[in-house]
């Protein structure tokens, strides 16, 4: 989103401002923003929540990616929900679990601006996770099978080799 | 309803890990039902099939069995002024508060176990126990989180974890946070580079009430702001890590404070004292104001002794809503106050 002042700049905060008891709301750029509190004593209240962050962060992609608002290419919606990519945009928030498919690319570059990553590492559940959980011990025994080696304990690596085996078996059925 | 008219909760029993400065730990989990629309997008029957099928879930012989009795209800059962005491008892989001009829409730009899259905995520999961227990707190939210699943199927991707509404939860979905008591660090102005110092750890530090850096009752929540790319283990051991730092700098700062200044400082905490256990009328920003300085009085040894689930009950049972929940009608601000001071002067009181 454009900043609502100036119209130049991405739009990065939400401002609540209150004059003679009339609320108003806006979307400005980070420089107008240091331009009104200079001019507005009190009454004037920055409100820079991660929400209204990521979506300035999102606006600046739709900026580079799409030219200028009016001119915009085909976008897209999801078929489970309806969300549309303008709407992700806008509130930052997804409309159900299939629009992290719908949306991908547009999610993962979310994902790592705020996490600094897009590979869930953490649990899994019992249900849709067994494979995970096999593939992540295979992993961690090749790990220790390696270590084994490179120690010359070849009895253990022995061990290790078959349980590895055995999983990876268990993968194929 | 107990719940409503109880101030006490467990978190409040001021026991656990250094629970001179740490008040109580919450572990949160965003959980989502798979090919469901979230909360905001969702229609008022999806919203009662989703209702319907966690309140199967919790309701089940063996969920109880494990996790004792759970009270269920639609929040807009209740008034608002009911739902705002859930709020003042840290059980609902001020968000989940709003009256919209798709929200729902259910927490367990001792109040450790709370869920908030179609608040932002389908289901938000939150544990809360007193002082600094984060990994207990995450161990009971893990083995609830395993029983829901048997009965329901979770919006789940092998690459990003747990599906949540807005990307800032997405992965494991957890919210790891402390409610820290900083009296020491308030009054040496330290609390600014915490703030800053907090937010390059990729945690964040905020007043628990109050707006800005001016947190009411000087008590401070500390909670991880990445939920992706990390393990749930690695995401708590970084929450723990960083309020035991901060835990040191308040005794250091509590040191210099009492070294420094101590017959300013011993003059200060009398007073409140004096004023908490005389005054007939106080607003809730002093009665917040005064009571951290007593209960820093109390843990410094300077004051006689007050146990601390005193100080956390108190934190509730003067709460506007709940005082005026408590009366069974409308109370003005002026009997309100009057309320208030009578309770505290009450709990107070040395045997
Ligand atoms: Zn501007
Ligand atoms: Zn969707």
């Amino acid at each position: 989103m454009l900043c609502e002042r100036c119209g130049k700049n991405p739009a990065t905060m939400h401002i609540t401002r209150v004059i003679n008891g009339q609320k108003t709301e806006m979307n400005i750029c980070t420089q107008c923003a240091q331009e009104l509190g200079h001019t507005l004593s009190f009454n004037f209240s920055p409100q820079l929540t991660f929400q209204n962050l990521l979506k300035g962060l999102m606006g600046q992609d739709v900026l580079s990616e799409f030219g200028i608002p009016g001119n915009v290419g085909e976008r897209k919606k999801c078929p489970v929900c309806g969300l549309t990519e303008e709407q992700f945009i806008n509130s930052g928030f997804l409309g159900c679990s299939q629009c992290y498919e719908t949306f991908k690319d547009r999610v993962e570059q979310a994902l790592r601006k705020i996490h600094g990553s897009a590979e869930h590492r953490g649990k899994f559940p019992a249900k849709t996770g067994g494979k995970i959980k096999v593939l992540r011990e295979i992993e961690n025994l090749k790990k220790a099978l390696n270590e084994a080696v490179s120690r010359e304990e070849f009895e253990k690596a022995a061990e290790l080799r078959d349980k590895i085996r055995e999983l990876e078996a268990s993968l194929k059925d | 309803m107990n719940l409503l008219t109880n101030s006490f909760s467990p978190w409040m029993a001021g026991t656990g890990s250094d629970a001179d400065i740490v008040v109580s730990s919450r572990i949160r989990l965003a959980r989502n039902l798979k090919d469901i629309p979230f909360p905001h997008l969702m229609d008022e029957n999806t919203a009662n099939n989703v209702t319907k099928e966690i309140e199967k879930a919790i309701s089940s012989r063996s969920f109880k069995q494990k996790f004792g009795k759970t009270e269920f209800f639609k929040l807009v059962s209740l008034a608002p002024i009911e739902r705002q005491v859930l709020v003042e008892k840290h059980l609902i989001s001020p968000d989940h508060a709003d009256g919209h009829p798709r929200r729902a409730f259910a927490c367990t009899e001792d109040e450790r176990i709370a869920l908030m259905i179609n608040e932002e995520d389908h289901i938000r999961l939150q544990v809360l126990l007193p002082g600094l227990e984060l990994r207990q707190a995450y161990d009971i939210a893990n083995m609830v989180d395993d029983k829901l699943e048997e009965k329901l199927f979770y919006a789940f991707s092998e690459k990003y974890g747990y599906l949540t509404a807005c990307p800032t939860n997405t992965g494991t979905g957890i919210r790891a946070s402390t409610m820290l008591h900083l009296p020491g660090l308030t009054y040496t102005n330290q609390i600014p580079s915490l703030l800053n110092i907090t937010a390059k750890l990729g945690l964040t530090v905020r007043g628990l009430y109050g707006e800005g850096t001016k947190a009411r009752g000087d008590l401070y929540q500390v909670s991880n702001q990445i939920t992706l790319g990390l393990t749930e283990e690695e995401i708590i051991e970084n929450v723990i890590s960083v309020t035991r730092q901060i835990i040191n700098q308040e005794r250091m700062a509590r040191e210099v404070l009492y070294r420094e200044n101590r017959y300013a400082l011993e003059d200060e905490l009398w007073r409140s004292y004096g004023i908490l256990t005389n005054a007939r009328m106080i607003s809730s920003d002093e009665a917040m104001n005064l009571l951290s300085k007593v209960r820093l009085g109390v843990e410094l040894k300077i004051l006689p002794e007050i146990e601390r689930s005193v100080f956390n009950e108190l934190i509730v049972a003067t709460a506007p809503a709940y005082l005026t929940n408590l009366a069974q009608r409308n109370l003005e601000p002026a009997e309100r106050d009057r309320e208030r001071a009578k309770i505290i002067r009450e709990k107070l009181k040395i045997n």
